[in-house]
């Protein structure tokens, strides 16, 4: 029981490493703000959502995994909020002569 | 034997600190701290000290970041000016061999650190039964070293005055920052309605849980302050005029109350800030609660400045 | 090397790059900065103090860290009386910059202020 919870948390936390690499390498490759913050957003809220399901077995108790999927929703929520900020001031930025 | 993470942590740390040093652009320089900052949040949790993590990543990372970033995209406009200012090379060849000096000085007293370590944590053990809370940190801050965490509250004020003395006479007693026109539809005034009221139960939590977890008012109060900097930032509410009356109260009431607590333990106790047998943990919590909305005040009033505009009284 | 001696490596090297910083960075919102850097060094050597002196069930001496999160809170609220003097600064003279050619010009702008 307690290596099936292991194997499920390094598999999951694989994949979610896998999707923050993805959203870094965006970062890097494409061509403007607006496709970098798309790619970051969606990228890291997945991979840090894998990362908090793969960390649910290894909390002892059910507090601490209420906790970790709460610091996961108020992750997306600012995340969200603020790459809408910072698409508002490119733009702005861009009209701007 | 160091773990990849600790050798990663700090090559990481190094790498952003040389670019804040010498990268050109001031917004530049200003975007790799607050990593940086978040980077030293990890290795606090290396060495093991969850409550300096835990302000850190509050204060020196969050409050520190929001704070320079204001101030470079303020200070945008002297960009040009002082770049034209780089100093020469013999300026940085004498600044170079200073720093190198004091890195090796600092270097060579570190590895020769007496062994074995010094620690007063054993004192801690023998004594924390009588402070009543669990936290070792909470009870070296408000029992065993109380008198420190007074003058930094004492300090803090301070603060908040030197900054309210740099407003311009025309605009004292005014309200900080400018004016702002709200549109309802914004995305922040949305994030300022949903954010705070888990902000403040979150900080809330944090304070309580420091007497026997990692937490404690300061972490808790700046949470508290960073969702009523949100709710300014997005204009639902105005900056408080610095005249106010309730102001002025709350910022004061909570070094008010240790400074009486500590007068009534010289009479029951014997010292100042000494606590009578059995009443240490009420007293604890009554200058923790009376702290914590000063303390949540007084980070905001450092961080909104000084009055940018008079307050008109009809 | 143990984890002690990384750090404490960090922190000297960080200590030292600070200084640099202070000394040739000309614009005073880098100073700050580079102030900051010599700050979070010193208190990373107090951090590795601290976990050195593990004992008695805890992992790290409580005294400095107790210390360390006063020092951070304190470090911050200067930081903010700095800022607040540059930027009062830069309004009242127009320029953020610390020579002396800024002072002779500001007397003048200092001189417009005021006559408004």
């Amino acid at each position: 029981m307690k290596t099936a919870a292991d194997v499920f948390t390094i598999v999951a936390m694989l994949a979610g490493i896998f999707f923050f690499v993805a959203g870094t390498v965006g970062l890097l490759r494409f061509p403007d703000t607006y496709t970098r913050l798309h790619a970051l957003t969606k990228a890291d809220n997945l991979g840090l959502g894998l990362v908090v399901l793969g960390l649910l077995p290894q909390a002892g108790h059910l507090v601490v995994a209420l906790k970790l999927i709460v610091v996961w929703l108020l992750v997306m929520l600012t995340s969200a909020d603020v790459s809408q900020l910072i698409a508002r001031a490119a733009r702005r930025q861009e009209t701007r002569p | 034997m160091i773990s990849a993470i600790s050798f990663g942590i700090g090559i990481l740390l190094l790498a952003l600190a040389l670019w804040t040093v010498v990268v050109r652009d001031t917004f530049a320089a200003v975007a790799g701290f607050i990593p940086y900052g978040l980077l030293l949040t990890l290795a606090w949790l290396v060495l093991r000290a969850v409550d300096v993590a835990l302000t850190e990543a509050a204060i020196g990372a969050g409050l520190t970041g929001a704070l320079l970033i204001n101030a470079a995209s303020r200070l945008h406009v002297t960009e040009a000016a002082a770049r034209a200012e780089t100093p020469g090379l013999a300026l940085r060849l004498a600044a170079g061999a200073a720093s190198a000096a004091v890195t090796v000085v600092i270097a060579v007293c570190l590895l020769h650190l007496p062994e074995p370590a010094p620690t007063l944590a054993p004192d801690v053990a023998r004594h924390i039964a009588s402070t009543g809370v669990g936290n070792p940190i909470t009870a070296v801050l408000l029992s065993f070293r109380a008198i420190d965490t007074l003058l930094e509250a004492i300090a803090l004020l301070f603060g908040v005055v030197g900054v309210w003395s740099l407003a311009a006479d025309r605009n004292w007693g005014g309200r900080p920052g400018f004016a702002q026109i709200v549109n309802p539809n914004d995305i922040l005034v949305y994030l300022a309605r949903v954010l705070p009221p888990i902000g403040v139960v979150i900080g809330i939590y944090i304070f309580w849980v420091g007497a026997d977890h990692p937490g404690g008012k300061f972490q808790g109060a700046t949470v508290i302050a960073a969702m009523w900097l949100l709710v300014m930032m997005s204009g639902l509410r105005e900056a408080p005029a610095v005249s106010q009356r309730w102001l002025r109260v709350v910022l004061i009431l909570g070094p008010a109350i240790f400074i009486v607590l500590g007068l009534l333990g010289a009479f029951m106790a014997g010292a100042f800030l000494a606590y009578p047998d059995g009443w240490a943990k009420p007293w604890i919590v009554v200058i923790e609660a009376a702290l914590l909305p000063s303390l949540a005040v007084t980070l905001v009033l450092l961080l909104v400045g000084p009055p940018l505009r008079p307050e008109v009284h009809t | 090397m143990n984890v002690f001696q990384l750090f404490g490596l960090t922190a000297a090297v960080l200590v030292g790059l600070g200084l640099y910083g202070l000394i040739v960075n000309p614009q005073p919102l880098r100073k700050v900065l580079a102030f900051n850097l010599t700050g979070n060094g010193v208190f990373l050597i107090c951090a590795v103090i601290a976990h050195r002196g593990a004992a008695a069930g805890m992992s790290g001496d409580p005294v400095p860290q107790a210390l360390l999160i006063t020092a951070i809170v304190v470090s911050f609220a200067a930081s903010a009386l700095a800022v607040g003097l540059m930027l009062r600064r830069f309004e009242e003279t127009g320029t953020n910059s610390l020579s002396a050619d800024s002072d002779a010009g500001s007397g003048q702008a200092r001189a417009n202020v005021e006559s408004r």
